[in-house]
């Protein structure tokens, strides 16, 4: 019972952060990036609702500005480590032998460098925006979703109903697909729920540390890192942007930890 | 068990490869030459490119590179001539590995004294208050505890230095920091052992031969409970060391971190590279270290070990 509150707790408030995401940025009378000396340091009021920074641009649209920035890297790079993951997972537990051997010598590679270094890395290479940083997050990403879709597919595949799709002619193609996937998807979607609050630290952490996200573009853990720098001064301008972010991982934390109960 | 042994150490072994390959390519890929200083002459940063071997083929540098790497030599820094990569380490890695150190140990006891409360309690206020008290600290990010505890504990109160660690003093926020995550994960994870072991059989059997509670729990339960935990402490290595990222950088702390961070802003290429293969290898062999020992530990690899049984 209390983990059905979790899940429609997390979901409420991602909806309500989808919501402002979408639309402060668009109906704000101020752009996330114009600077206004007049109006430095603002503390919050009618017209500025969480202030505004050193440089007088709003700090309530650019908050929402870093959300939106957030939800995509953590989305975008789910679906996309979700897909390789479950494709090569389900390949290798599936087929077995030389490509269940590859896969997984590739993932344990893979897995034992941490991830932080790749990210750092190809941020580098490829420039500090959002394209980086979800293609850096993926390139470990996909390791825990496809050991778990290669399991499952090992699972099922010895099961009946896959030996009788087999029998009555049916390609392998068509039974990952349409009978291998279908059933493995409860652990998949709880793992992929995991990640999303996950690679949206990873972009944070990475902002706060001044390697990720570059300013003018807003970021959360960017928009925390400013206002640290300003703590002494004006307190509002770190907690502002550190509240809501906080407020966003548990939110999915808790559709994560609503969804596991659910499943297992 | 063996079997196991050979063949974890050999994914270790060529996991150290490609990290230090993947690290040589990307850093020899970013964009802009190192010595790019917007006023020196073209032939002068020519002759300073040869003096760094940067003029040779990639194939050959790469070799050099190899090579230089397995001699233990990590390069100079291109921003501060003369400085070796490896004396930056000497000096910051023990700064980095004491607070590291310091928090692994922090986050071990309070975690398993939590994770046991909270499971052999039968009060749903501890049990609840505790759990509460883990999904906050886990879902408020490290460096927002960092720069919250930069504004109680230094600006508001000014109960304790947020500068540096030459004091005692100076290295609780930081340890602090570090260790609330790592400490709600161990938590949970001995909360689970000891809810799942304390449902077996033998516990069942341990107290109806007339065993106290405390020692079914501190010596029976606690040895199989705890094997998640010596499991997690290769990732918690790895939090820990990354961690140092944004932690040494709030609290002005000259460790490993900071020179990282620092290495990306000055565009130090020989200096990124050297950190990230170090870094790296410290995390590789940590988790070997821990895959090995759970490994031995647990009784199911052993029974093959021994050929008693599958």
């Amino acid at each position: 019972m209390r983990r059905k509150k979790m899940l429609w707790t997390g979901c409420l408030l991602l909806v309500f952060f989808i919501i402002l995401a979408a639309l402060v940025p668009i109906l704000s009378p101020y752009p996330y990036s114009e600077q206004n000396a007049s109006i430095c340091n603002r503390y919050p009021s009618f017209s500025h609702w969480f202030g505004t920074d050193r440089f007088g641009r709003d700090l309530f649209t650019r908050t929402w500005c870093g959300v939106r920035l957030s939800l995509c890297i953590g989305l975008g790079s789910a679906m996309i480590c979700g897909t390789f993951g479950v494709a090569l997972g389900a390949v290798a537990g599936y087929f077995g032998g030389m490509a269940d051997c590859l896969v997984m010598r590739a993932a344990d590679v893979v897995d034992a460098i941490p991830s932080l270094l790749y990210v750092v890395l190809l941020t580098l290479v490829l420039g500090t925006n959002a394209w980086s940083m979800i293609l850096g997050i993926c390139v470990s990403g996909w390791v825990e979703t496809a050991r778990i879709s290669r399991g499952e597919a090992m699972r099922l595949k010895s099961s009946e109903f896959v030996q009788a799709a087999r029998l009555s002619g049916a390609s392998s193609w068509h039974v990952i697909w349409h009978h291998l996937l279908p059933n493995a998807a409860g652990p998949l979607i709880v793992s992929l729920a995991f990640f999303v609050p996950r690679a949206i630290f990873t972009e944070a952490f990475l902002s706060f540390a001044g390697v990720g996200i570059a300013a003018p573009a807003a970021s959360l853990g960017a928009l925390v890192a400013e206002g640290q720098r300003q703590v002494r001064l004006y307190p509002g301008q770190m907690l502002y942007p550190a509240i809501v972010l906080c407020l966003l991982v548990m939110a999915l934390h808790f559709i994560a930890a609503g969804l596991e109960e659910g499943t297992c | 068990m063996a079997g196991y042994a050979f063949k974890r150490v050999l994914v270790g072994v060529f996991s150290v490869f490609v990290l230090a390959s993947a690290a040589f390519f990307l850093t020899r890929l970013m964009p802009g030459s190192p010595f790019e200083t917007g006023n020196s002459l073209p032939l002068v940063q020519a002759e300073i490119e040869r003096e760094y071997g940067l003029d040779k083929p990639l194939p050959e540098q790469y070799l050099q590179y190899l090579s230089n790497l397995l001699h233990g030599d990590l390069g100079i820094s291109y921003k501060k001539p003369g400085v070796a990569v490896v004396d930056v380490i000497s000096r910051a890695f023990p700064v980095t590995c004491k607070i590291g150190g310091l928090a692994v140990l922090c986050s071990l006891a309070a975690g398993t004294a939590l994770g046991i409360w909270q499971a052999v309690t039968k009060k749903a206020a501890v049990y609840n208050g505790i759990l509460f008290v883990t999904i906050l600290g886990s879902g408020v990010l490290n460096f927002v505890w960092g720069s919250l505890f930069v504004w109680l504990f230094g600006v508001k109160w000014k109960l304790l230095p947020v500068v540096g660690a030459d004091v005692w003093q100076g290295f609780l926020l930081p340890v602090a920091t570090m260790a609330i995550y790592p400490t709600c994960v161990v938590t949970r994870l001995t909360r689970n052992g000891f809810k799942r072991e304390m449902g077996e059989d033998y516990v069942v059997l341990a107290r109806a031969k007339g065993l106290g509670k405390t020692r079914v729990l501190g010596v029976h339960v606690f040895k199989n409970a705890c094997l998640p935990v010596l499991r997690y402490m290769g990732p918690a290595a790895a939090f820990l060391l990354t961690g140092s990222f944004v932690v040494e950088s709030i609290f002005t702390i000259p460790g490993l971190g900071r020179e990282f961070v620092n290495s990306i802003a000055n565009r130090d290429y020989t200096l990124i590279l050297g950190l990230t293969v170090f870094m790296g290898t410290i995390v590789i062999g940590l988790n070997l270290l821990t895959d090995l020992l759970c490994a031995w530990l647990s009784p199911a690899t052993r029974a093959g070990m021994t050929g008693a049984g599958k």
